[in-house]
């Protein structure tokens, strides 16, 4: 009797240490994962590395016909784009999460607002890239005519609007959060020295909130720049150096898309492999140190 | 007189600012009511009995449907799930038992990683480390890359679930001599059930929509395949492709996909929320 209790034990604790060496064991396969990631990325890339060296991130000219690989059209047209799209999303995230943290907490318009903010987050890329193809690019190209420009239509400004529509819920639901931490007692202490609602946003809200925002607009940024699907099919897909925001271009992930397909050389697609190497550190940057943070700031908050 | 002046400088500035936010956020509203009508308007014309059942017809052709990429979508889905649900339940489950410590937080950063890289990339790791070895493109590889971008979503929200369960449940199921094994499978995953049920609905709404990973893994197919090892056609692939075409037949399919995508992924967000609300 006695044995067999010690036996129903033992096994019992067997298990128990068994699902704990379970539970090591996925959270070890994720380290794996990710450096496994990051080895085949590099391993990959290594042939460009040698045959390009640095003058892959400087130079100019990008054509696998002559085995010639420079990204800095594709870094630009990256940066461009992205920090356009950041510009015409911020007063519209800005107004949104002050609105709804601020002014309107509950009641009718709040649902309708932040159900919109999820319904806009909830479409896929794709579907917002064919959407921009035939209602964003006939306007474009309209202006452009209007403005004596080749009427490309397609190109930096189409895709930075529509990449600006898709990164707003992301950015407006963070600063709305970090909005919302800020703590009651400083805001009624503003308001009831007199303040006006519009002065203790300005000189009470935003300075305390300000890192937490920052924040959120690095990782909204990294965001635009990983975005794939829209860009590609609204970009123009031009592998020069963009002379203005209305002329085609192309970006890191862009030309991923579309000339991974075809690389048949080795050089050629260890080429686009650095490509999405450098995007994985740029990505990785602005998202890591976004976090970090924000981290911090609710620390601190 | 002075303080009059200036009290209604302020609160006229005041109301300036409120009128303002409000202005912009409604124009914010319209482009977003503009997509949703557009999507609506040409998306439902292309549906009928022959969209959801038939295949694709070559150009010229008039009728056809997505009978192929409506199975490729739900079978790239559930292969996707099957990888990732167990493997991320699994991860969030250890995190928050282990709060602290040194592999507990290299593996939160690897998965704070592993979330911002672009879905492009992980199209070309599920190239590199599947398609290549095997041979071909396939339903396998591309529902590869989708659990790799579910993985870290699913982990998350399991974390952050299991963190906000009471210490007491755990301690009344230790005090009554239940193992740590039983504790978590029997009494913590199922007092968090309804959060780890909507935070996995959310990440399958959030990578059925996905097309960047799906182009050197899936790849895309003019026939009906249900092959885990050929390749495979789905919604947002075929968005891509008869979106960009000249032609007017295959642009009206991709508004019909668009709308049962919009559909799809839209019920799947709204079900996250009506269990996470229980």
């Amino acid at each position: 009797m006695l044995n067999l209790t010690q036996k129903t034990i033992r096994s019992v604790e067997l298990k128990e240490s068994l699902f704990k060496k379970l539970l090591v064991l996925s959270g070890l396969v994720v380290v794996f994962l990710m450096s496994g990631l990051f080895l085949t990325l590099f391993t990959k890339s290594l042939l460009s590395i040698s045959h390009s060296g640095f003058s892959f991130l400087t130079s100019s000219t990008w054509d696998p016909v002559k085995e010639t690989y420079g990204a800095l059209p594709f870094l630009l047209g990256t940066l461009i784009t992205s920090i356009l799209a950041l510009l015409i999303s911020l007063p519209f995230s800005a107004a949104l999460s002050i609105f709804i943290g601020e002014y309107l907490k509950e009641g009718f318009w709040t649902t309708v607002l932040n159900s919109s903010i999820d319904l806009l987050a909830g479409i896929p890329s794709v579907i917002f890239g064919f959407w921009g193809l035939f209602v964003v690019v006939p306007i474009i190209r309209k202006i452009e005519l209007f403005l004596g420009i080749i009427p490309h239509g397609v190109g930096i400004l189409s895709s930075s609007i529509i990449l600006a529509l898709m990164i707003i819920p992301y950015s407006a639901s963070i600063s709305r959060e970090v909005i919302s931490l800020v703590p009651q007692d400083i805001k009624e202490a503003a308001l009831s020295l007199g303040a006006t609602p519009f002065e203790m946003v300005t000189k009470v809200i935003l300075p305390y909130a300000k890192s937490g925002i920052f924040a959120g607009f690095l990782m909204s940024f990294g965001r635009a720049i990983s975005e794939t699907m829209a860009v590609t099919m609204l970009i123009g897909n031009s592998n020069k150096i963009p002379s203005s925001i209305f002329s085609p271009a192309n970006t890191l992930s862009s030309v991923i898309a579309n000339e991974f397909a075809e690389a048949a050389e080795a050089e050629y697609l260890s080429s686009l492999i650095e490509l999405a190497l450098v995007l994985f550190f740029v990505t990785a940057f602005f998202s890591l140190v976004g976090r970090f943070i924000i981290k911090k700031w609710m620390v601190n908050a | 007189m002075i303080y009059d002046a200036s009290i209604r400088y302020r609160l006229l500035k005041d109301r300036l600012f409120k009128i303002s936010l409000g202005v912009l956020s409604c124009i914010l509203l319209m482009p977003l009511l503009f997509i949703l009508y557009y999507i609506f308007i040409n998306g439902i014309t292309a549906f009928s009995f022959d969209f959801f059942l038939e295949l694709p017809k070559p150009v010229g052709e008039a009728g056809g449907g997505i009978s192929n990429a409506i199975v490729g979508t739900l079978l790239l889905i559930a292969v996707a799930s099957t990888i990732s649900i167990p493997f991320g339940v699994l991860i969030g489950l250890y995190l928050s038992e282990n709060k602290t410590g040194k592999l507990p937080d290299i593996t939160r950063l690897c998965i704070d990683t592993l979330q911002g890289i672009p879905s492009i990339v992980m199209g070309i790791i599920a190239y590199t480390w599947i398609v290549i070895p095997l041979g071909s493109f396939s339903l396998f590889s591309g529902a590869f890359a989708l659990s790799l971008m579910m993985i870290p979503l699913i982990s998350k929200s399991t974390e952050e679930t299991l963190n906000l369960i009471p210490d007491a449940l755990k301690e009344a199921a230790y005090a009554l001599g239940a193992p740590y094994h039983t504790t978590l499978l029997r009494v913590i995953i199922p007092s968090g059930k309804s959060g780890l049920c909507s935070g996995i609905l959310l990440g399958v709404a959030r990578v059925s929509g996905e097309t960047a990973p799906l182009l050197f893994t899936a790849f895309g197919n003019p026939f009906m395949s249900v092959d885990l090892f050929k390749s495979v056609n789905s919604l947002p692939l075929l968005i891509f492709n008869y979106a960009t075409s000249p032609y007017q037949d295959w642009q009206n399919l991709a508004w019909g996909a668009s709308l049962l995508l919009v559909l799809f992924v839209l019920s799947l967000s709204l079900i996250a929320k009506v269990v996470s609300k229980r």
